[in-house]
């Protein structure tokens, strides 16, 4: 399809539980897609280049740097956002509550990233020592908080999610 | 940071993408994990026109018990490579170095093939494969060649892949009898690329008193992952002892000439990789005598 001479391409993918189906230029970020075509702005773009971390997202499940994948490669496979993660104002996911009562941001910028990373570590590792989770943010950049109260909220995040299973 | 724009192919078998990859040669790259080519892309270092993706080519992904080693397929995810139980069992070279691969959500889409053919000096695998032997298969639309890792990786992000050609999949052989391997490497912080990184495979006579043969390879000191040849010669039939780790070293630090960048100096670099010879070796023997296999 091709709109002023610019290739794009029609993808479906699923979203946050939710089908969504665009015609995107194949150049389009993965971030930039989320971002911009579907307003989900909660996915935060540090520096393009794969290295801090804050727009990491789920992509089947797995974590993945949105910014070092196009939209295009997202055609098929399903895609979990920070968006995703609470199912009501009154009932955040047990990550985003140890986050929150941990004090484990400041500025918040890396928040979505190091939320959505830890989503897929827990899942794996329910128990992890202090090690295992700095290893797993290990791909995020913070800025403020030292990653103390960080390591913290993700070691009570776990306790918590262990006490719903 | 944007990419230029590209035409995007995705293709689903081998053969398309071969004919394709012969059609469009040097305009097109090939797009596997993205997890080095897309920050290129978004810095515009790289400007292909056109950008082949691989990830619905299901010929290229899996993993295999074959000839005497382990044949891994290119888009096989590192992730997938690190979870193994194969790897794990048969190449464990493999399964200790990807763990310092980048970090975990780089490794759920970063592929086997694609860290081979970036050929990053760098790189933990490219010099895995070198330490183990082994050899990359590559696939053209003229034909299919198999390349030994010695002769694979060239110079900085240089292969001896043609341009019309794509790794289809990467063999590490398993270790013989009698056998410990190790990797050890210095970074700044866990999942940076290595200042420096080794990985020894140690093999011992039948009395497990003396090395029978042993293989040394280092990452980050040079183009090209490198084999420290007078090393490893030394080792031959050398008693097993903490002496002959350290004269190891000694060779390896007169053998290899790192280079200096901003991360490190050449002097440091060099200091290092003797340091890290001496104990990687010393950490492979140990588990040959325990018959870890590792």
């Amino acid at each position: 399809m091709s709109t002023n001479g610019v290739e794009r391409k029609r993808i479906r993918l699923t979203v946050n539980g939710a089908p969504v189906e665009r015609d995107v230029e194949a150049r389009l970020l993965l971030s930039d897609f989320l971002r911009h075509e579907l307003g989900l702005t909660g996915t935060h773009v540090g520096c393009e280049h794969g290295v801090c971390g804050a727009c990491t997202v789920l992509v089947d499940g797995e974590p993945a740097r949105s910014c070092l994948m196009f939209a295009v490669q997202a055609d098929g496979h399903t895609v979990e956002t920070v968006e995703g993660l609470a199912t009501g104002d009154d009932a955040l996911h047990p990550l985003q509550r140890a986050f929150w009562e941990k004090h484990g941001l400041q500025c918040g910028y890396c928040t979505p990233g190091m939320l959505m990373v830890l989503k897929a570590f827990l899942a794996e590792n329910p128990n992890p020592t202090e090690g295992e989770v700095r290893e797993a943010i290990s791909g995020n950049l913070c800025r403020c908080t030292g990653y103390q109260n960080i390591v913290e909220a993700a070691l009570e995040a776990a306790r918590l999610m262990r006490q719903l299973s | 940071m944007k990419p230029a724009r590209f035409v995007y192919h995705a293709p689903t078998t081998l053969d398309a993408t071969l004919q394709l990859l012969a059609e469009l040669n040097v305009d097109a790259k090939l797009l596997a994990g993205g997890q080095s080519l897309i920050p290129m892309l978004n810095m515009r270092l790289v400007r292909p026109g056109h950008l082949i993706d691989l990830q619905h080519v299901s010929e290229l992904a899996g993993i295999h018990e074959r000839d005497g080693g382990v044949a891994i397929g290119a888009m096989t995810r590192q992730r997938q490579v690190e979870r193994s139980p194969l790897v794990a069992e048969r190449i464990p070279l493999l399964a200790e170095a990807i763990r310092h691969v980048g970090h975990l959500p780089i490794r759920t889409r970063g592929t086997i093939g694609g860290s081979i053919a970036h050929a990053d000096p760098a790189a933990e695998l490219p010099g895995v494969l070198l330490a183990l032997d082994g050899t990359v298969r590559l696939a053209s639309a003229r034909g299919e060649r198999t390349v030994a890792a010695r002769d694979f990786f060239v110079d900085i992000l240089t292969t001896a892949a043609e341009p019309d050609e794509l790794v289809r999949e990467v063999w590490f052989p398993s270790l013989p009898p009698r056998s410990g391997s190790a990797w050890l490497e210095v970074a700044r912080r866990h999942g940076d690329y290595a200042l420096v990184g080794v990985g020894a495979v140690v093999t011992l006579a039948d009395d497990g008193q003396a090395v029978a043969a042993a293989r040394l390879c280092f990452i980050s000191v040079a183009g090209r992952p490198v084999q420290a040849t007078q090393a490893e010669a030394a080792l031959r039939g050398a008693p097993v002892t903490p002496a002959t780790w350290r004269e190891a070293g000694a060779l390896v630090r007169e053998e290899l000439d790192p280079p200096a960048d901003l991360h490190a100096s050449a002097h440091y670099r060099r200091h290092v990789a003797g340091v890290l010879a001496e104990r990687v070796l010393e950490l492979a023997a140990r588990r040959a005598q325990e018959g870890a296999g590792r």
